[in-house]
């Protein structure tokens, strides 16, 4: 290579390297606010990096697993409340687990179901449960026919409303 | 000795006439390839349990997206050999593989969108994932902007170079978004070590897809090169030619 295009070579390679650090550096620091959400046993213990609590009265989002059996639904209205714990693969659920209860006034994604990874924005409200303005339902990378879900044992059913829950003017 | 072999290419007039030659090819096998995977993946593959026929966004999303990234890294190294061993048609493809990149990240974007709205539950969400995709996005639309900005060429494909390696960073934190931070994106499906978390009867479709896009990007690539090497070399004994030629054919 002539030494005309090897410095340029050099210098822009250097350049690319440099800003890549720099980048790098930044995204670190910036690592927390990055993270969409909270997980539950961060809210007990702090965020794992930074040992940073939330505390009341804080807007944050919280990720987790919907613990099976924990939804209630007010049958008269669109009140909803659940239990969140970490997310964990495989999928697996501990009564020790670290859990914060979720209350939410709305309509529920059509993914939300038992066991399915949530992301709730609201309130944190008596250091473990979280008045939720939005639900959004995460999904996973995977993907499966009906047939075979079906073999497994998986069965996915949307929420469904009563008249008397969607009147507004209830 | 790649250099030597490689070398002719670095004349346009042999580029052009060879991206002439790969275009029709590209079409055919692009055509193919997206009848096929696109009848396939929308009437045929299994529906998916949970997301029912909403998945198939699946095969438009994740093709889009993986080629505005592919787009993205020829454009850097073309940019890169552009600046460093000053091969002005290094520069005519870069400038040919911006805007169709920027489509490409475009449907990622609003294919994603169209898809989280029922499944997520929103539009859109400031998650690193699709932040990243935007600046993508961002970074296309620079690129472009500073290759039309100047009316010196050698200037403008500089300028456009610079910063499309600076954009370079981009990429890897796109890919690894959704494991170095907590996403409402979901992980990678298909471009996981290993085996693809999705059964082959879903899979195969995807990969004709995905191949069939591959091919009509090649295929765009190489009619915007062509136009490009043109615009650029217009005062060529040989374009003149080119036109003449054509000029004799086509007169009545």
């Amino acid at each position: 290579m002539n030494p005309r295009r090897k410095k340029r070579l050099t210098i822009v390679s250097s350049i690319i390297i440099g800003l890549a650090v720099v980048a790098g550096f930044v995204l670190y620091a910036l690592s927390q606010n990055i993270d969409l959400f909270y997980k539950p046993s961060e809210i007990y213990n702090g965020k794992e990096d930074t040992g940073i609590k939330a505390i009341n009265g804080q807007r944050l989002r919280i990720g987790g697993l919907v613990v099976p059996g924990s939804v209630h639904r007010d049958p008269e209205s669109l009140n909803v409340s659940f239990k969140l714990a970490d997310m964990r693969m495989p999928i697996s659920f501990s009564e020790s687990d670290p859990m914060v209860t979720v209350t939410y006034e709305g309509i529920l994604p059509d993914l939300f179901r038992e066991g399915q990874g949530i992301v709730a924005n609201g309130t944190l409200v008596h250091g473990n449960t979280i008045e939720a303005s939005e639900v959004l339902a995460k999904h996973d990378e995977n993907y499966m026919p009906k047939e075979l879900a079906d073999e497994k044992g998986e069965k996915h059913v949307k929420p469904d409303y009563s008249k008397a829950q969607l009147d507004p003017n209830n | 000795m790649m250099w030597k072999w490689l070398h002719p290419y670095a004349n346009p007039e042999i580029s052009y006439h060879f991206a002439g030659k790969i275009l029709p090819w590209c079409t055919r096998l692009a055509v193919t390839f997206l009848s096929v995977g696109l009848v396939w993946a929308l009437l045929f593959a299994p529906a998916d349990y949970q997301q029912g026929d909403t998945f198939r966004i699946f095969y438009l999303h994740v093709p889009a997206a993986m080629l505005s990234m592919g787009i993205y890294l020829g454009m850097a190294i073309a940019a890169l050999s552009s600046l460093v061993w000053q091969l002005k048609l290094a520069d005519a493809s870069a400038a040919a593989m911006a805007p169709i990149g920027a489509t490409f990240t475009f449907i990622a974007l609003v294919t994603g969108a169209a898809w989280g709205k029922p499944m997520w539950g929103t539009w859109w969400i400031w998650d690193a994932r699709l932040t990243s995709e935007l600046i993508l996005l961002f970074l296309y639309l620079g690129v472009i902007a500073l290759h039309n900005a100047f009316e010196d060429k050698s200037l403008a494909g500089k300028a456009a170079g610079i910063l499309a390696l600076v954009g370079v960073i981009n990429l890897p934190i796109i890919k690894y978004s959704v494991e170095w931070w907590n996403t409402l994106h979901q992980g990678a499906t298909v471009s996981k070590l290993g085996k693809p978390a999705m059964t082959a009867d879903m899979f195969w479709p995807f990969l004709i897809c995905f191949l069939g896009f591959a091919f009509l990007v090649t295929a765009l690539i190489c009619i915007r090169f062509r136009t490009e090497v043109l615009n650029r070399n217009s005062m060529r004994p040989w374009v003149r030619e080119l036109v003449a030629k054509e000029e004799n054919t086509h007169a009545v």
